[in-house]
């Protein structure tokens, strides 16, 4: 196993100076530039922020220097926000942008595996239909608008909720809702198939012949199996609720880093752009590679070898 | 074995958890501040306010923005400042004289202190203008320093900042020469690039201005700024130490940072906001029809114009017969009330109404007369050597934004349907937008001029050289002419004159189609006094009040 880690944060590391590079050349092909400015400056000025940026050197110095750089995690000074360090931005930004992550995932999986569940346990029956049909309201509803509803609905109108911020647990619950609701209905609709089907299978019907309660059967037995392709889902949504968080952030006014993310490519701040790409591709990398290890965790006839000499 | 997974897995788990952050610290000393700051309410008067982003830079020099500029204002104070109608009166400066030819200017400051107790003084003045003049420096808006001698050829990197004609006479006299009788110089040193700066704690900490929080952020202005946290708040806190602070109402000023105006919108309703306007957040174009309803919209005329510039270098916008067919074709009524519906003011010249001397629009050609537009079109066509309107094809360039688009789109069908004329439009991002505007490869573009100064100087220069913000490609002799003699005039309304007479020449030649000249729009909770927006779009925190 240790092995197998070895190997695949090789990979990492190859798919990472990969994403590095093709950010760098598509960054600097896109037309713009970080200081075009409506009151247009005296030459002498563009010059000196150039130089100061270092974006007067040739192509490949920046580039050489990019790489050793970003090996060093330093990301440098933001081109729009002159006073910010890239990593400081990333420092501030992402702890927040986590925890309205993980509370999202947290509800996209605790509530969308329960919802499942219970669709398969009643199949045809009218708490399936009810679940297929929040599961289909909240595939089709996209995340912004249930913001908005739920901020309009239960913030202004009803003020349960605070409107927007960021100042303590009860203002992540309306954006972690919002964030969460997609994926949720997702894993919802693959737990009710895969529980169908195993409720169906062999070893099923093997162990209700022998007598074990229904409810050790499903959890012990069925869900177990059937939540592996909820687990493969997993990386995908992580990527999804990184993304997703941009609209969510916005809308609730949190000041997480979703959107340097994506304001950093409008305002062609480089040094930004870097920052949040390299972060988060990590991240993702990451994450992929935490999925894969707990496969094993929950199934055990998924074993992790390295490569092909690997032993059993 | 498995329960021992299954504690490894609970264990993670929660560690993960425990890391979760809801704003950490900041927040609960942001928390923490505000339940003290309401407990000592009674007699401490707190507004909240928003504004869309971390202001882009907390240095006077650097600032560039609205934004910026509203936190300089609290934090900063130059020679003189604004009053809440948005004419200068003295500030820093206790006494201001003006040598006979107008071209000296001589201050004695008044005895006021930095919040960390020094005095300010005139050396603070000449170190921060020419900090700011400095190319290494790199300040987008030292070109406001450019009235002053020397100035000019300091910052384009040919002269030297011994040249700045700056001078600290003494402790409390500042000396400063300019290059001509600047009528809106008292105007000029309100504005931000103008703000002192503590050139004692500069010298020692040249990044003073990257920390907000720390120590050396140090000001002369009515507020402190207290905290600073990126995307979520600045909260300003009354300066005991000001000189005028007995006419300083407001105690604390809370800033959320939200950018999404509809969100902005929600939270004034709920009461987390008290206010939505220039130069803070702006009002969701939504909501104007309700806020109009309920009578709680005020709307004031601002200094800027909204145009489009057409690209005379253009093989077919050279031509100024189509230039004025199209400019006179825009249904800016309809326009307004359909679309902008911030009862702005249909623009026929290039001069906004704030200005002194143009307050009335001047009718350089009726708008919406199609017979004239037609006739225009069929001169310029023929010129062209082009039979049919539909052989024209204009392509009318905007820079990404939904009101841009609804601008354009309009537009495009009014001259589709008045005049024949095949439209494309082409919108990029604006970092792009600007470049493509640089290099000239539009042919008409989408162009927004607000004023940095209320006087007509500040548009009609736009035009004056071709290099610069100038994006039309036009340039006229007799123009530069006018403008020239304006400069060196010393008679205000000789002076006027020239300027009315500049705005004709150019407005006959069409080089821009102007559209309309933009409004201030705000609401604001009853409670809140003195708190409208000048023609600048400036509101100067030090004057509003709070009355529960």
């Amino acid at each position: 196993m240790v092995k197998y880690i070895g190997q695949r944060l090789i990979y990492i590391i190859i798919a990472l100076f990969i994403i590095i590079t093709a950010t760098f050349f598509l960054m600097r092909l896109a037309p713009g530039n970080p200081f075009a400015s409506e009151r247009t400056v005296p030459p002498a000025i563009q010059e000196s922020l150039n130089e100061k940026y270092g974006l007067d050197d040739p192509w490949y110095v920046q580039y050489g220097e990019y790489l050793v750089n970003t090996v060093q995690g330093d990301f440098g000074t933001s081109m729009k926000y002159r006073y910010r360090e890239t990593n400081d931005m990333i420092a501030e930004g992402f702890p927040i942008s986590m925890t309205l992550g993980l509370e999202a995932m947290f509800i996209a999986v605790g509530m969308g595996v329960l919802i499942g569940t219970i669709a398969a346990l009643f199949h045809n029956k009218w708490p399936d239909y009810l679940m297929s049909l929040i599961a289909v309201i909240g595939i089709s509803v996209p995340s912004f608008v249930m913001a908005s509803i739920l901020q309009y609905y239960l913030a202004l109108k009803a003020g349960w909720f605070p409107i927007a911020g960021w100042e303590g647990f009860i203002y992540s619950i309306l954006p972690a809702v919002a964030l969460a609701s997609t994926p949720m209905a997702f894993i919802a609709k693959l737990t009710r198939s895969s529980m169908l089907e195993e409720t169906n299978s062999e070893y099923v019907k093997m162990a209700k012949a022998k007598g074990i309660s229904k409810w050790v059967v499903v959890f012990k037995h069925a869900l177990r199996n059937a939540l592996l392709p909820v687990v493969t889902y997993l990386a995908p949504l992580t990527a999804g609720i990184i993304t997703g968080s941009f609209v969510i952030e916005e809308i609730f006014a949190i000041p997480g880093m979703g959107k340097y993310f994506v304001t950093s490519i409008t305002n062609r701040d480089y040094t930004v752009i870097m920052g949040t790409t390299v972060f988060y591709s990590i991240i993702l990398l990451l994450a992929v590679l935490l999925v894969d290890i707990l496969y094993s965790f929950i199934d055990p006839r998924i074993k992790l070898r390295g490569g092909k000499s690997g032993g059993k | 074995m498995k329960s021992f997974k299954a504690l490894l897995l609970f264990l993670t788990l929660t560690l993960v958890l425990a890391a979760c952050n809801f704003g950490g610290d900041d927040s609960g000393n942001g928390g923490g501040e505000e339940g003290s700051s309401s407990s000592e309410g009674s007699d401490g008067k707190t507004i909240n306010l928003s504004i869309a982003s971390d202001p882009p830079s907390f240095h006077p020099a650097l600032a560039t923005d609205t934004t910026s500029g509203a936190i300089m204002a609290s934090v900063f104070e130059g020679l003189t400042r604004l009053d809440p109608e948005g004419n200068p009166e003295p500030a820093m400066a206790e006494n201001i004289d003006v040598s006979e030819d107008k071209k000296t200017y001589t201050y004695t400051l008044r005895d006021a202190q930095w919040s960390n107790g020094d005095p300010v003084t005139a050396d603070d003045f000449e170190y921060a203008w020419k900090w700011a003049l400095d190319p290494e420096n790199a300040s987008d808006y030292a070109y406001q320093l450019y009235y002053i001698e020397g100035a000019e050829a300091y910052n384009s990197g040919e002269g030297s900042a011994d040249d700045v004609a700056v001078t600290a006479v003494d402790e409390k006299t500042l000396e400063v020469q300019l290059v001509n009788p600047t009528p809106y110089f008292d105007e000029l040193t309100a504005f931000y690039t103008y703000y002192p700066v503590n050139s004692k704690m500069a010298e020692e900490n040249p990044d003073w201005h990257t920390d907000p929080n720390g120590e050396n952020y140090i000001g002369n202005g009515p507020f402190n700024l207290e905290s600073f946290t990126s995307s979520d708040e600045i909260v300003l806190q009354k300066n005991d130490d000001y000189w005028d602070s007995e006419n300083v109402a407001l105690q604390t000023v809370n800033i959320d940072m939200v950018e999404s105006e509809s969100t902005a919108l929600k939270m004034y309703e709920g009461g987390d906001l008290d206010y939505l306007g220039s130069p803070f957040n702006s009002i969701d174009l939504n909501a104007l029809d309700k806020f109009k309803d309920n009578g709680t919209l005020n709307v004031s005329d601002q200094a800027g114009t909204y145009m489009y510039v057409f690209n005379t270098q253009d093989e077919i916008m050279q031509n100024k017969n189509i230039r004025e067919a199209l400019t006179i074709a825009i249904d800016r009524e309809g326009l307004i009330n359909n679309v902008t519906k911030g009862e702005q003011e249909p623009a026929t010249g290039l001069v906004p109404l704030t200005m002194e001397g143009f307050e009335e629009p001047e009718e350089y050609f009726e708008p919406g007369n199609m017979d004239d537009a037609k006739a225009a079109l069929d001169a310029g066509l023929e010129e062209l050597g082009m039979e049919d309107p539909s052989e024209l094809s204009i392509a009318l360039s905007y820079n990404t934004s939904e009101a841009h688009a609804a601008i354009a789109q309009f537009v495009q069908q009014g001259w589709k349907e008045n005049l024949g004329i095949d439209v494309t439009l082409d919108n990029s991002e604006w970092q792009v937008y600007l470049e493509a505007l640089d290099a000239g490869e539009h042919q008409v573009g989408r162009y927004g001029w607000l004023a940095d100064f209320n006087d007509p100087v500040n548009f009609l220069e736009i035009f004056k050289t071709e290099e610069g913000n100038n994006n039309t490609g036009w340039t006229d002799e007799e123009y530069i002419s006018l403008l020239d003699q304006a400069s060196q005039e010393t008679d205000e309304a000789a002076r006027t004159e020239l300027l009315q007479e500049a705005e004709g020449v150019f407005m006959e030649d069409f080089p821009i189609a102007p559209i309309y000249f933009y409004t201030n729009l705000s609401v604001h909770e009853d409670k809140v006094k003195n708190m409208t927006p000048d023609p600048l779009g400036n509101v100067q925190l030090k004057y509003v009040d709070i009355e529960e």
